[in-house]
């Protein structure tokens, strides 16, 4: 059993700076592409324990987490390429139609 | 090497999931090759036998599941492992398509707009300009595919038995749902927004739910449930993991049915969405994603309850509080069924935490999990039946959802009113109505499981939410209407079928709750 606690680390580093960023930035090609860290480091997390375990059910999960991401990825931008022809302005600050 | 070992797929009885997501496939190859005047009519008809076809599927395969663990559930895994078709699968499979088929009903409704759907004619088209006027009379049939793919993740996410598979059903579900949000006809910059929120918000917490699968699969070194169950039963290293890791899932999964203090969404992305859109996630959404907090709670951290009972007894009673309070303050019609479903959920996490196994309970009393589906289905008549005549109330510039323009609509429209009226109160839980049994049924089980600080305080919510559900009563029927008020507009049958199903349904329920009830004992426990 090899130690993988190195990359856990720096997956969770990676983790909080992409939630960070999602709560802290303006823009929203920014705030997803944090959304997408998060993602990354999620897919480092299940191959190092797959490496840990000595199985392959993490590698396999950090394939499909690719697929998936993508498949995100063609919607995600859909809808804010909508949003920002229509507002000239991709920040999630303006967005603030709904509330209360 | 080992040997190669065929994969158990038991396609006799996963086949209804694969009907629905072939029909999803067959209506995009449609969008790609008809030619645009015949889309509808197709669209309109695979969606609807493919749903049908699902659904005699459903049946057929409840009615030959085989019995296993001496009796206390029924059912088999499929595709490998990954997918568990048992009783309460097959109950909440039927949920879903009965309750897809009104969202088909909803989506198809064409009077309403004179001659054209509730949704955009062309989605690029930028609000206000002379592209949108030119694509005004077109109709925008992708949503059909979208609606069967969303279906499809609906469909898996409470038979995954594994993480991977939860996942990716979470996903499949999601992905269409965020567009569809994004595609009213009217109020467009209102329905992008909602798009946009519900879109960041819902990546952002997939993102722990993600972590959370990774954490726990580093604790349990097994993505399946039934490996999960077995290294919390027997491992005490890592439990640090294990727990961040429940945690994490939580987030995911209470984001998706609208928990506080993931409620955020909820409100803005009902109010945006085109209302055909908003019945059919109310109801779709809120069953899939309970049957998977059900099914990974009870089989997977079953022996794990101690630490996460403690949680969700908190996420309840904040959910009913917030919920029924700050319903009391909107004034919008749409806004506040979006935190009456808040509460909602509050009230099924109370279910949630009640006694699980059979024996711990009286003779004939449904265990927690019986509970919870048929509070499910309570709601989720009343819920789609609501937001089927918030569609028909309507003034010159669409759907009137601004509570003040309901003023005096009992007087206009008697029979619209009555039917909305009655949805109310099913939702306040009075007698007579579907919501009491729900409500009794998942209040005992909490009490009998010794959860009675939640319960009082889910009466207490109760009580508050009648509150706001008499006002708007009130409202429709003794107010006296001043400006612009808005009126009931004549829809095709398709939508006068919903309302009729959602009226049916909550008074059966109400009133002769037995059968029903009956049903969902027989679905029995989850298998492991």
């Amino acid at each position: 059993m090899d130690d993988v606690t190195p990359y856990i680390v720096l997956s969770t580093i990676l983790f909080t700076i992409g939630s960070v960023g999602v709560l802290t930035r303006r823009n929203a090609i920014v705030v997803f592409m944090s959304v997408e860290l998060m993602l990354n480091a999620c897919n480092l997390a299940l191959v190092a324990f797959a490496k840990q375990h000595g199985n392959l059910d993490g590698q396999v999960a950090a394939f499909f987490v690719m697929v998936v991401a993508a498949a995100e990825v063609v919607v995600g931008l859909a809808i804010i390429m909508t949003i920002f022809r229509t507002r000239r302005s991709a920040s999630v600050d303006d967005a603030s139609l709904l509330k209360y | 090497m080992g040997e190669f070992t065929q994969p158990l797929m038991e396609y006799g009885s996963i086949w209804p999931l694969f009907v629905v997501f072939g029909v999803a496939c067959l209506g995009v190859l449609a969008e790609a090759f008809l030619p645009r005047g015949r889309r509808h009519v197709v669209q309109l008809v695979l969606a609807v036998a493919g749903l049908l076809a699902a659904l005699v599927g459903t049946v057929l395969v409840g009615m030959d599941l085989e019995v296993t663990e001496g009796g206390a559930a029924r059912g088999l895994f499929g595709a490998a492992g990954a997918v568990a078709v048992d009783g309460p699968t097959v109950f909440l499979w039927g949920m879903l398509l009965v309750f897809a088929l009104t969202g088909v009903a909803l989506f198809a409704e064409r009077r309403l707009e004179s001659g054209v759907s509730a949704f955009a004619g062309q989605a690029a088209a930028l609000p206000g300009t002379e592209a949108e006027r030119r694509t005004q009379a077109l109709d925008h049939t992708e949503v059909y595919p979208l609606l069967m793919f969303a279906v499809t993740g609906m469909m898996l996410f409470p038979a995954a038995a594994d993480l991977l598979t939860l996942f990716v059903a979470l996903e499949v579900l999601s992905l269409p749902l965020y567009l569809l949000a994004g595609l009213a006809r009217r109020r467009r910059l209102l329905s992008q927004e909602a798009a946009l929120k519900y879109f960041l918000l819902g990546a952002f917490s997939s993102g722990f739910f993600l972590y959370g699968v990774a954490l726990v699969y580093g604790f349990a070194g097994s993505m399946s449930f039934a490996a999960i169950d077995e290294a919390v039963r027997n491992d005490t290293e890592n439990r640090g993991l294990l727990l961040v890791g429940i945690g994490m899932l939580m987030v995911g999964l209470l984001f998706k049915v609208g928990a506080v203090p993931f409620q955020a969404w909820t409100p803005d992305v009902y109010q945006g969405a085109p209302t055909a859109v908003t019945a059919f996630m109310a109801a779709g959404t809120k069953i899939a994603a309970f049957g998977a907090i059900l099914r990974l709670l009870y089989v997977a951290f079953g022996a794990e309850r101690w630490s996460w009972q403690p949680m969700l007894w908190v996420v309840a009673i904040l959910t009913m509080l917030v919920g029924a309070v700050l319903a009391i303050v909107q004034t919008d019609v749409k806004r506040m069924l979006a935190y009456s479903a808040i509460a909602h959920t509050g009230f099924l996490l109370t279910g949630v935490l009640g006694v699980q196994g059979a024996s711990a309970l009286a003779e004939g009393q449904v265990t927690s999990l019986q509970s919870v589906l048929f509070y499910l289905l309570t709601y989720s008549f009343a819920t789609v039946g609501a937001f089927a005549v918030v569609t028909l109330v309507r003034d010159s510039s669409g759907e009137a959802s601004a509570m003040e323009r309901w003023a005096g609509l009992g007087a206009r429209s008697p029979l619209v009113a009555g039917a909305f009226a009655f949805f109310l109160l099913s939702m306040a839980g009075i007698p007579l109505t579907a919501g009491f049994t729900g409500k009794w049924a998942v209040f005992t089980v909490a009490l009998a499981a010794g959860a009675w600080p939640v319960v009082l305080v889910a009466i207490a919510a109760s009580v508050v939410s009648v509150f706001f559900y008499i006002r708007l009563i009130r409202v429709m029927y003794f107010a006296v209407p001043e400006g612009e008020v808005a009126s009931v507009t004549t829809p095709s049958p398709l939508t006068t079928a919903v309302i009729v199903v959602g009226v049916v349904g909550t008074l059966a329920l109400g009133v002769v709750p037995g059968p029903v009830l009956d049903l969902a004992a027989d679905a029995g426990q989850f298998i492991r």
